[in-house]
């Protein structure tokens, strides 16, 4: 018992490693020096806000305007997440399918990678008029389900299929249902790839969700992406600045979320996660 | 055992033409995808409660022959027919055994409890009824103290030890073990072979254990097979008449050794082809 605890509560770290507070804080001042030179330089140089604003005046945007660019990011987190969510049940729904039928994956698989391959940006003028004359939002989210589904399926399929195959024979051995494969052997032997599927895709849906939006363009729009092309029609950079910069956020908040999901789920068993003392 | 009044008569008083056949094979020969002829022209006769050990150079098919009784992997020529089981609606004989691989074969995701666990759950046994037998079986390979533990945190051979508490747990009727105890230390592996032995007797059990250790193989089993290199077939079928219930004073014996000078010779006698093979 004593020694499953030690790799718990190491706390030290290990001579050829960087520990934690300094991994932390060497971006942080990295970050605050550059933010002060820009300030510094705007100011010093006279740059015109309308080309490059600086930080101050972001912050400005973002406090003056933080009703409307709330609502934005409201809509495109919405949109985002519904996105990641549809995609991430499709695309596990279907690699399960796959690996069951092998003729259901060859002739599916296929298209899969033809949705994949073929640029979002010009399907989305299809969609649009197929879905998005009357529902916008509706059209942003299938053409971001369409980007984020494709790691997420083809990541699944291939960790289901990658079982030791040692244990499928025990499996075998005991009679396993299909069924008891799938969740007992299968399943667990994926979740590594799942999450790594997850991973890109959370990023992906965000990806989609803004291409869509740029798209769609005219007035519709509300997200954020929308935000960025009517400010910049009307020179408002500091609050280009600060839509993006919300972009930015949600894009890192969705990148930990997932790593910190993985590392929680996987932390007991998986390589990827275990804090190894050799 | 204590209710009888006449003990039973040393199992090894049974001569193997008075057992009931429980495994036959066949003429039965293995062709690997890749073309290599991995088993030819295997015929042999299991009886019930046998200790069979399985002798053979490197890569001869030992573990060939253990999955292929075990119904794992296809035949390519011959037949394998368990004349006491019955028959499932597919054909497939109904085996009740217990496989020890020869790698552990652990759920990375799974505690060595759940491990274990995993024959009951597949056979729908609850968790809570499953409990004591499980602990039963883990207390009998010792790593009571690592229940909880997960495989990443196990030594090689108590991962071993793992796998062979897994194959007990459901009670088998035959026993199949590729090289168990190779990863464990001499005292531990004694001690284990000793473990084994006691259980073969109190539950009747039928057992084909593959071994590279011809003092093993001589210690426990009452036949010994001895196979030749690639392709695999059986050279020399050894009865070990020595009486059981064997102890440190069997190991020390002068039949003993004579069992394992002969089984050494046909050992050698197999490793020729091999030999001949890599010139
Ligand atoms: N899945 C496979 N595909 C192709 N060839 C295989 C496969 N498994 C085993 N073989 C071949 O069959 C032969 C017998 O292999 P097997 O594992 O049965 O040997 P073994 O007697 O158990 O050896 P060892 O004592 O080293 O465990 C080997 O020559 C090996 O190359
Ligand atoms: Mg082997």
């Amino acid at each position: 018992m004593a020694d499953n605890k030690t790799d718990t509560t190491v706390t030290a770290s290990s001579p050829g490693e960087i520990p934690r507070s300094v991994r932390l804080l060497v971006p942080i001042l990295l970050g605050i020096a550059v933010i002060g030179f820009w300030e510094f330089a705007v100011y010093y140089w006279k740059i015109p806000k309308f080309i490059f604003p600086a930080p101050s005046m972001i912050v400005q945007a973002l406090i003056f305007d933080l009703p409307t660019l709330s609502a934005s990011l409201w809509t495109t987190v919405k949109i985002t997440l519904a996105a990641f969510f549809i995609a991430s049940v499709l695309g596990i729904c279907a690699a399960v399918l796959f690996i069951q039928s092998k003729i259901l994956e060859i002739s599916l698989f296929p298209y899969a990678v033809i949705l994949q391959v073929t640029p979002v940006v010009a399907i989305a003028p299809f969609i649009l008029i197929w879905v998005g004359l009357d529902h916008v939002e509706r059209a942003l989210l299938i053409l971001a389900t369409i980007v984020a589904f494709f790691p997420i399926l083809s990541n699944t399929a291939l960790g289901l299929k990658s079982v030791d195959h040692n244990l499928r024979n025990l499996f075998d051995l005991y009679g396993a249902s299909r069924f008891q494969r799938l969740r007992e052997l299968e399943f667990p032997s994926a979740l590594p790839y799942i999450l790594g599927g997850l991973k890109i895709s959370g990023g992906l849906a965000l990806i989609g969700s803004v291409v869509a939006e740029f798209v769609a363009g005219s007035g519709t729009g509300t997200g954020l992406a929308w935000r960025i092309v009517e400010s910049g029609n009307r020179l408002n950079i500091p609050r280009m600045f600060a839509a993006l910069l919300l972009l930015s956020i949600l894009g890192v908040v969705i990148f930990f979320s997932l790593s910190w999901l993985e590392r929680i789920l996987l932390s007991k068993w998986h390589e990827s996660a275990v804090r190894r003392e050799n | 055992m204590i209710v009888e009044a006449v003990p039973p008569p040393a199992r090894s008083a049974i001569p193997n033409e008075r057992r009931r056949a429980l495994i036959k094979l066949n003429n039965l020969s293995k062709i690997y995808r890749g073309g290599t002829l991995a088993l030819s022209d295997v015929d042999l006769t299991v009886g019930d409660g046998e200790f069979i050990s399985i002798l053979g150079p490197s890569g001869c098919g030992k573990s060939t022959l253990l999955r292929m009784i075990a119904g794992l992997g296809g035949i390519s020529g011959g037949t394998i027919d368990w004349p006491q089981s019955r028959y499932d609606a597919h054909g497939e004989p109904i085996r009740d055994l217990g496989f020890v691989f020869q790698e552990p074969t652990l759920m990375p995701w799974a505690t060595v409890f759940n491990n274990i666990y995993l024959p009951l759950k597949l056979a729908g046994v609850s968790r809570r009824d499953a409990k004591a037998r499980i602990d039963e079986v883990i207390a009998m390979v010792g790593l009571e103290k690592f229940a909880d533990a997960y495989p990443r945190q196990l030594s090689g051979g108590m991962k071993m030890r793992v796998s062979i508490a897994r194959a007990l747990v459901v009670k088998p009727r035959v026993l199949l073990l590729d090289e168990p105890f190779a990863a464990l230390d001499e005292i531990t592996r004694f001690r284990l072979n000793n473990d084994l032995l006691r259980l073969w007797q109190d539950q009747k059990w039928t057992v084909i254990f593959v071994t590279h250790s011809v003092f093993e193989s001589v210690y426990l089993s009452n036949r010994i097979i001895v196979m030749s290199a690639r392709p695999g077939r059986i050279i020399a079928d050894l009865p070990i008449t020595a009486p059981y219930p064997r102890g440190e004073a069997f190991r020390i014996s002068s039949e003993y050794n004579e069992f394992c000078r002969i089984t050494s010779n046909e050992l050698s006698r197999a490793m020729v082809g091999v030999a001949e093979e890599e010139h």
